[in-house]
């Protein structure tokens, strides 16, 4: 097959700013944003959707960047761990306490976790215990610092 | 993951035809939580992905006079949180919100899953129960069957190559009518079920005067445990018959040895699981 018919153009947009990538059809979007992009704030670790490492935020929905293809977002807004902080640098209030709370050990995880934990505060921003857990229990860390972790989303739910 | 052409129809006709042309080298896609894994492990090749995500109108949840239309492009999360399932189908909305953790419930469409057709599956058991039907449309015309009529075995369905599933409806259900999804997960709560049981039945007078049970995870396709079912239609339901119903499970199921456990365990699960599920919708018992 020539490769004009399996590889495109896709335009969108990666923590505000636009990017234009030419692109092979079967690039995943955690690709794309780490070969492609540079941006290596977001990690791969399962491949197949169980780990919650390659957490992003596509049109403000979380999802596995690993399972969708870079064309799928085509054309969309993607939110990385590397937009979560303000335009000035100051640290978003999930990152501030995931540092205060010692909610990470070797910090492979961490990326996915704010980002999850971002996208049920977005959602929820008053969940329960119950309901952080809920949400997050598809995050693994296999250092398995959960109690911190939950402690950390907690204290922002709860600012 | 193998080079492919990846089309972006804009209209059902469009994707149709696109399937049409194409024929066996072409495959449709929604969320592609299922494809992409297939893709990427090289367990399934093509040459022609035909992505249906940009095919308007085809996600929505409407209450109609017939029931419930669920759009193909629906995810499971929009299932999970629609206010009109909470109100009208409030098992479809617990049995969705059950399916692994919510990045993929995010992802996952309600047509993409049941075309997948794992039957470790959640959301069939309660489409089953609640008697919802599938609409399959291709260029040539369209057809509706019962959810319970579309697998026929580990990954396979009815549908046609170039036939696409454009909506779920979900009939109304009698106000008295009780449901109940129990899913057994002795490893992690996003697992997929070792086994599931879905039950719903209606009352009057104290006997039973309808109930239907699927199970899954239990067979190469859901099963709809009728031999279960016909011992207690019309009947009281004592104890001693629910547990003579819950233990016909047992031969209505064709489980798997795997890594979720052998095959005879997953048997005397699924009548352990039946029996909790009866008990729940035919006596009220707290699950």
């Amino acid at each position: 097959m020539p490769a004009e018919a399996t590889s495109r153009v896709l335009r969108l947009r990666v923590n505000g700013a636009p990017y234009e990538v030419h692109a092979p059809n079967r690039r995943t979007l955690v690709d794309l944003l780490r070969y492609d992009l540079g941006l290596t704030g977001t990690k791969e670790a399962c491949s197949v959707g169980v780990c919650g490492v390659c957490s992003v935020l596509l049109n403000g929905r979380l999802v596995a960047s690993c399972l969708l293809l870079a064309c799928q977002a085509d054309g969309g807004e993607v939110t990385t761990i590397e937009g979560v902080a303000g335009p000035d640098g100051e640290l978003h209030p999930l990152q501030r306490s995931f540092i205060e709370h010692g909610g990470f050990q070797c910090g492979i995880c961490t990326p996915g976790q704010i980002i999850a934990a971002k996208a049920l505060l977005d959602e929820n921003p008053a969940p329960t215990e119950q309901q952080i857990k809920q949400w997050m229990m598809g995050n693994l860390c296999r250092c398995t610092g959960y109690y911190q972790i939950i402690d950390s989303i907690k204290a922002v739910a709860h600012a | 993951m193998r080079d492919f052409v990846f089309h972006t129809p804009s209209t059902l006709a469009e994707a149709l035809t696109l399937l049409e042309t194409y024929g066996d080298a072409a495959r449709p896609m929604a969320g592609g939580t299922a494809l992409v894994n297939f893709l990427k492990q090289g367990l399934l090749t093509t040459e022609h992905l035909v992505y249906l995500q940009r095919v308007p109108g085809l996600s929505d949840i409407r209450l109609e006079s017939d029931g419930i239309h669920i759009g193909a492009l629906a995810r499971h999360r929009d299932v999970e949180i629609s206010p009109i399932l909470r109100q009208h189908a409030p098992l479809l909305a617990d049995v969705y919100a059950r399916v692994a953790t919510v990045r993929i419930r995010n992802m996952a469409t309600v047509g993409g899953g049941l075309a997948h057709a794992d039957p470790a599956q959640d959301p069939p058991l309660g489409l089953i129960v609640l008697d919802a039907r599938v609409r399959l449309v291709s260029s040539g015309g369209e057809r509706t069957l019962a959810v319970g009529e579309l697998f026929t075995d580990y990954y396979e369905t009815v549908i046609q190559p170039a036939e696409l599933l454009t909506e779920v409806i979900v009939p109304p259900q009698p106000p008295t009518a009780r449901g109940v999804y129990l899913k057994f997960l002795p490893r992690t709560e996003d697992d997929y079920a070792t086994v599931a049981v879905a039950a719903l039945a209606e009352l009057e007078d104290g006997a039973c005067r309808d109930v239907r049970i699927a199970l899954g995870a239990a067979g190469p396709t859901p099963i709809r445990a009728t031999a279960t079912e016909q011992l207690l239609t019309g009947q009281h339901a004592s104890e001693d018959l629910i547990r003579r119903a819950a233990q016909a499970a047992a031969e209505q199921v064709d489980p798997l040895s795997d890594f979720r456990g052998p095959a005879d365990y997953k048997r005397d699960m699924a009548v352990v699981f039946t029996h909790r599920a009866l008990d729940r919708v035919l006596n009220g018992v707290p699950a």
